[in-house]
This record gives structure tokens, C-alpha cells and sequence, in this order.
């Protein structure tokens, strides 16, 4: 349905006011008229005008001059256009400096009329749709997810908007699906490099030389499979900002290798000789603490200092049982609609089920467990009921009879009878055991575990 | 008009042109004033009154109409002036004539049934700022709007 645009018409000759009302209004806009200046910013009081037409001379009261600046105090999206005779053109254009939009010379052309409303209107529609798609874009962006009524991640968030256009290196430290890659895009997209891309790149998850070539690109012929020149991370990000997640994994020789990159801005691709230098913004996270694996000699205390610029460090959720029910709504809406189930929401019980839980796989374990919920569930609500094999898991926790040897012994074992269990497959054993891939990865590693 | 006006038509006497009319500065007649006279005259059972004149018409804040009309209301008037191919210096043409006072005729009264104007530049509703726009139009309203004429009519309150 056409949108339809008021207008005002300021004009203190009562048959110009009629003449050119019914004339807009043979277009089908919807006109209105006032005999001078007060009335007429009395209706722009109380209805926002698309173009208000006003003459410049109106004796006694306001002139058109001030007519146009008073609309635009109270309505500045309005577009002024000033009526003008003959005589009076110079301060016609006068008014142009002081904002009006365009200027007509009475009596005009009727082509005249037409096209500068019709040209307004097509400005004012691609206004308003841009406007719209900027607020959709910055939704579906920024804060995308972020929930809280936390004090330390509202601090969090503040802090992002803050050193989102600066230029320096971020470290995000956090457990696993505590959300550091939701920080990471909420600092991208709130800054100047929003425009260009966000890519990120999970370290843990690729083989050294894979990671190298995944990174920094590589040239034809570079190792056995490398058919053509491909592009790394590195240089995709350009403009923009690469997230480097699970930084705390990558071998001694990328750390060196990351290390150039950071303070040159310059890398080669892998079998290449060419140089390529990029602008690119790292923010890097990780569920290890770094400076201990400084201290522990696995990690290198000048790259360390380099991620190490603004340090960010989310809590997990159960230092943050305020937002499990903020957190759990908005799943429930969200996962419910994009499964076209109809579920309004959860019970009284089974938060205070949710809310006791401690959620070692944080957000992300409790956006799992909410999907396996609606997935399930039967009815219009998601009752206890729907989450009693959460409360099985944190009692089976508790109730353990704990043999008496090393921890590293123990999550060896774990992990083993995890993947005995899921025949070998990665995501199934991540998840039976509440960690991430890029944990288990980790941790396959430190045990020296065939997989 | 009776040989394509779907309504029955009745022609009334000629009128005198209205007096205070003319804007000697301009040289053309206020076109307002002819509406005010023509409505005057209307029968008492005619729906609609249409004025048609030879003379110029304007209105203060143009510097020529073809034509005006009431916006869902009884009265609109056409001008001749501009339709003649003779006010453009060209020899007189009786049938182009006829075609563009056809489609005036539709125009304005398409407004006086509620009609506002229409984006397609075929359609008798669309906006004719120049002859050469009325020239592009066809002797017809397009399907949306003569779907709208007709819902006017059918509706119980409709006036026509």
C-alpha cells in the first residue's frame, strides 16, 4: 500500500492555500492548510509533515524565515520548500542558506510542482528504508545474543563500545561458551571497520601446517593438493578484523610466525616470496590462562604482551545466575520459533532448576540444553520435567565415588570411555562430556589420546 | 459525451463567463471562480456538473490547469485552450481534439469520484503536466482505477 506522505501548506492567501492543497491532493497526498506562521507550526506540533510549503511573505507575524526555522526545531526531518513571487527570489535563496530544502517562484509550472515533491518523497523513502536497514543490521549485530543484567558484563559491553575504534589488539579470555566470540563481532560491529568482514578462525581445531596455510594463505604447488594461490585469514580480514579463538593451542612456530604478523603487519603466504601486508584488527580469545602458560614456558611472553593490549575477561554463567532466566526466555523464543514449535516460555520450577545448575559448558550448554528441551517437550510450556535429566547429571556429579588418583588420570579416562562411548566421534564425545570441540581437541593432545 | 459517457448525459445552456474571473496580469481566468459559477447551476438531480470553456485557466499557484475538479465532490471544469492543437502554433485538429478532451473529461471526473492520480501513464488518472502527457494517455482508466470506479457505484452509499 502507497505510503501516504502529509503536507503542510503555509501561505496566508487563503486561494493559494486552497489552489495548491487540492492540487497535492488530486496526487493523493494528504494536505493540510494554515493562514500563517503560528498555525501553522501548531500543526507541525502534532503531525510529523513530510514537506511543509511556506510562503516567504506573510505580512504581520512571522515571516517564512522564521515560519521554516520554528519547523525545523520542532520537526527537523522536514522538508521546507519557501513560495516565493518575482520580486523577492534573492531572499529566496537567502532561505536556501538558512535550510530550506528548494525554493518555487509563483505562479509555477505545473511539471515543476510535481517533480520536486515526487523527487523529495523518492529521497525521503530511501531515507527512511536505509534507516531501517541500518537499525536491522545493528541488531541483528551488535549486542547479537548478549544478554545480561550482570554488572560485570555490562561493564564488558561498555568497554567494547569504548575500544571498538581503536586500532589495538584484543585478548578475550573466558571458558568455553561463555560468548568470547559474541564479544568479539560486538566489538567489530560497533567500530569503524564494521563495514568490512569479521573472520574468525578456530586454532584448535587445524593441524599446524594446516593452521599456517588456513592463516596465511598459500601458492600454487605450496605442498601436495595446493593447486592454485588461495588467499589466507590474514588477507580476507583485510580492513576489517580477524578473531584468532583458542589462541592459547597454536604451535611455537606460528606463535613466531603470529608474532611478525603483529608487529609488521606483513607475512608471506606459505610457499611464497611475495610479501603481503594487510590492515587488520586481531582480537584473539582463549579458556586457558595465558600468563600461566607464559610462566609455563608454552607460550611466548612477547606475543603474550602483544594480544595482551586490552585484556577482556568474561565470567562464567554460574558467576552470572542472574542471566540464566534473561538468557533461557530468549532461547526459548528463539529456538521455538526457528523449530515452529509453539512454546511460550518455562516454568517457575524449571528455571529454579536452571538457575542451580552450575553449567560447566556455560551459554552455550545452557542454548544445548533449551533446544533438547523444546525438542522434546510436549506441551506449551517448558515444565521440570523437560530438564530432569539435567538434574540427574548435576546429582550423578556429586554422587561419584571418586577413585583416589591423579585429576589429569581422571579426565584421561573420561575422555577415553567418552569416545569409546560415541564411537570415536569428536562432536558427540565434546558434547556428552559439556566442552567444546576445540577442548577436546586440546585435551586429546595434552593426553597424547589416539583418536 | 453520450456516445462513451457510461452515465446519462444532460446538456445544460451555455453560461456567461464568471465576472472577477480574469487576472488581467496574467491574461488567463482563475479557474476557482468557474467552479464556484458552474456549481451554482447544478440541477438538482444531476450527480455530477461538468464546465467545459474555451478560455485560459489557472490557478494562483500554477501557471496553467487543463482542468479541476472537486475531489469526491459534484463539480469540474475542462478548458479547451490548451487542448486545441492551435494554442501550440499547429494547424487546427478536430479529431486529436476530441481524444484529449475524452480524456480530460475521465480525469476530472475520476476525481470527482474519489479518484486520485494513478502511476501508470497509459491510465486516464495519471497526472498530465504537459499536452504531450495527455497525448501518451489512452481514452480509457486502467484496471485498478476503473475497478475503484466501480466499486463506488456498487456501494450502497455510493452517489453516482
Amino acid at each position: 500500500m502507497k505510503k501516504v506522505w502529509p503536507i503542510l501548506v503555509v501561505d496566508d492567501e487563503e486561494v493559494m492555500c486552497d489552489s495548491m492543497a487540492a492540487w497535492l491532493r488530486e496526487d493523493g497526498y494528504r494536505v493540510d492548510t494554515a493562514p500563517n506562521g503560528q498555525k501553522g507550526l501548531e500543526l507541525a506540533k502534532s503531525t510529523d509533515y513530510a514537506i511543509c510549503f511556506v510562503d516567504l511573505k506573510m505580512p504581520g507575524g512571522m515571516d517564512g524565515i522564521e515560519t521554516m526555522m520554528e519547523i525545523h526545531r520542532i520537526r527537523p526531518d522536514a522538508s521546507v520548500i519557501i513560495i516565493t513571487a518575482f520580486a523577492t527570489v534573492d531572499t529566496a535563496i537567502q532561505a536556501m542558506k538558512e535550510g530550506a530544502q528548494e525554493y518555487i517562484v509563483k505562479p509555477c509550472h505545473p511539471q515543476e510542482i510535481s517533480m520536486l515533491v515526487s523527487r523529495i518523497l523518492k529521497l525521503k523513502k530511501l531515507q527512511s528504508e536505509n534507516a531501517i536497514l541500518r537499525k536491522k543490521i545493528s541488531r541483528q549485530y551488535r549486542h547479537r545474543d548478549i544478554i545480561t543484567k550482570n554488572p560485570r558484563m555490562e561493564e564488558i559491553l561498555a568497554l567494547t563500545r569504548d575500544i571498538a575504534s581503536l586500532p589495538s589488539t584484543v585478548l578475550i579470555c573466558g571458558e568455553s561458551g561463555t560468548g568470547k566470540e559474541l564479544v568479539a563481532r560486538d566489538i567489530h560491529y560497533s567500530g569503524a571497520r564494521a563495514e568490512k568482514r569479521f573472520v574468525s578462525v578456530s586454532c584448535a581445531a587445524l593441524t599446524e601446517t594446516l593452521l599456517e596455510s588456513e592463516l596465511f594463505g598459500h601458492e600454487k604447488g605450496a605442498f601436495t593438493g595446493a593447486e592454485g594461490q588461495t588467499k589466507g585469514k590474514f588477507e580476507l580480514a583485510d580492513g576489517g578484523t580477524i578473531f584468532l579463538d583458542e589462541i592459547g593451542d597454536i604451535s611455537p612456530k606460528l606463535q613466531a610466525d603470529l608474532l611478525r604478523v603483529l608487529q609488521e603487519r606483513r607475512f608471506y603466504r606459505v610457499g611464497g616470496s611475495e610479501e603481503v601486508s594487510v590492515d587488520v584488527r586481531v582480537i584473539a580469545a582463549t579458556h586457558k590462562d595465558l600468563a600461566e602458560e607464559v610462566h609455563a614456558g608454552r607460550f611466548r611472553d612477547d606475543l603474550f604482551y602483544r594480544l595482551n593490549v586490552i585484556e577482556i575477561r568474561i565470567p562464567p554463567l554460574r558467576e552470572r545466575r542472574e542471566d540464566i532466566p534473561l538468557l533461557a526466555e530468549h532461547f526459548v523464543e528463539r529456538i521455538a520459533s526457528e523449530l515452529g514449535k509453539d512454546i511460550a516460555g518455562i516454568s517457575g520450577g524449571a528455571l529454579k532448576l536452571l538457575i542451580d545448575y552450575d553449567w560447566p559448558g556455560n551459554v552455550r550448554e545452557l542454548e544445548n540444553v533449551i533446544e533438547r528441551a523444546i525438542v522434546t517437550s510436549h506441551n506449551g510450556t517448558l515444565v521440570d520435567g523437560d530438564f530432569a535429566w539435567l538434574h540427574q547429571r548435576a546429582n550423578s556429579n556429586q554422587n561419584w565415588e571418586v577413585p583416589d588418583v591423579p585429576l589429569a588420570d581422571l579426565e584421561r579416562r573420561a575422555i577415553i570411555a567418552a569416545l569409546e562411548r560415541k564411537g570415536g566421534n569428536i562432536k558427540d564425545a565434546a558434547a556428552s562430556l559439556g566442552i567444546d570441540r576445540s577442548t577436546l581437541y586440546d585435551k586429546l593432545k595434552r593426553y597424547e589420546i589416539a583418536h | 459525451m453520450a456516445e462513451w459517457c457510461p452515465w446519462a448525459v444532460r446538456r445544460l445552456p451555455a453560461l456567461a463567463l464568471p465576472e472577477g474571473a480574469f487576472d488581467a496580469k496574467r491574461g488567463q481566468y482563475e479557474s476557482v471562480e468557474f467552479m464556484k459559477t458552474v456549481a451554482r447551476y447544478r440541477p438538482s438531480d444531476a450527480a455530477r456538473i461538468l464546465g467545459v470553456t474555451e478560455v485560459d485557466l489557472a490557478i494562483p499557484m500554477l501557471t496553467f490547469v487543463f482542468g479541476q475538479a472537486q475531489l469526491e465532490g459534484p463539480v469540474a471544469v475542462i478548458s479547451l485552450c490548451r487542448l486545441r492543437q492551435e494554442f501550440y502554433g499547429q494547424p487546427g485538429d478536430e479529431t486529436l481534439l476530441r481524444e484529449r478532451v475524452v480524456k480530460e473529461v475521465l480525469h476530472e471526473l475520476g476525481h470527482t469520484f474519489g479518484l486520485t492520480h494513478c502511476a501508470d501513464p497509459k491510465c486516464a488518472m495519471s497526472l498530465a503536466t504537459h499536452i504531450g502527457l495527455v497525448d501518451s494517455k489512452e481514452e480509457r482508466y486502467c484496471p485498478d482505477c476503473g475497478s475503484q470506479l466501480v466499486r463506488r457505484f456498487s456501494s450502497p452509499d455510493g452517489d453516482a
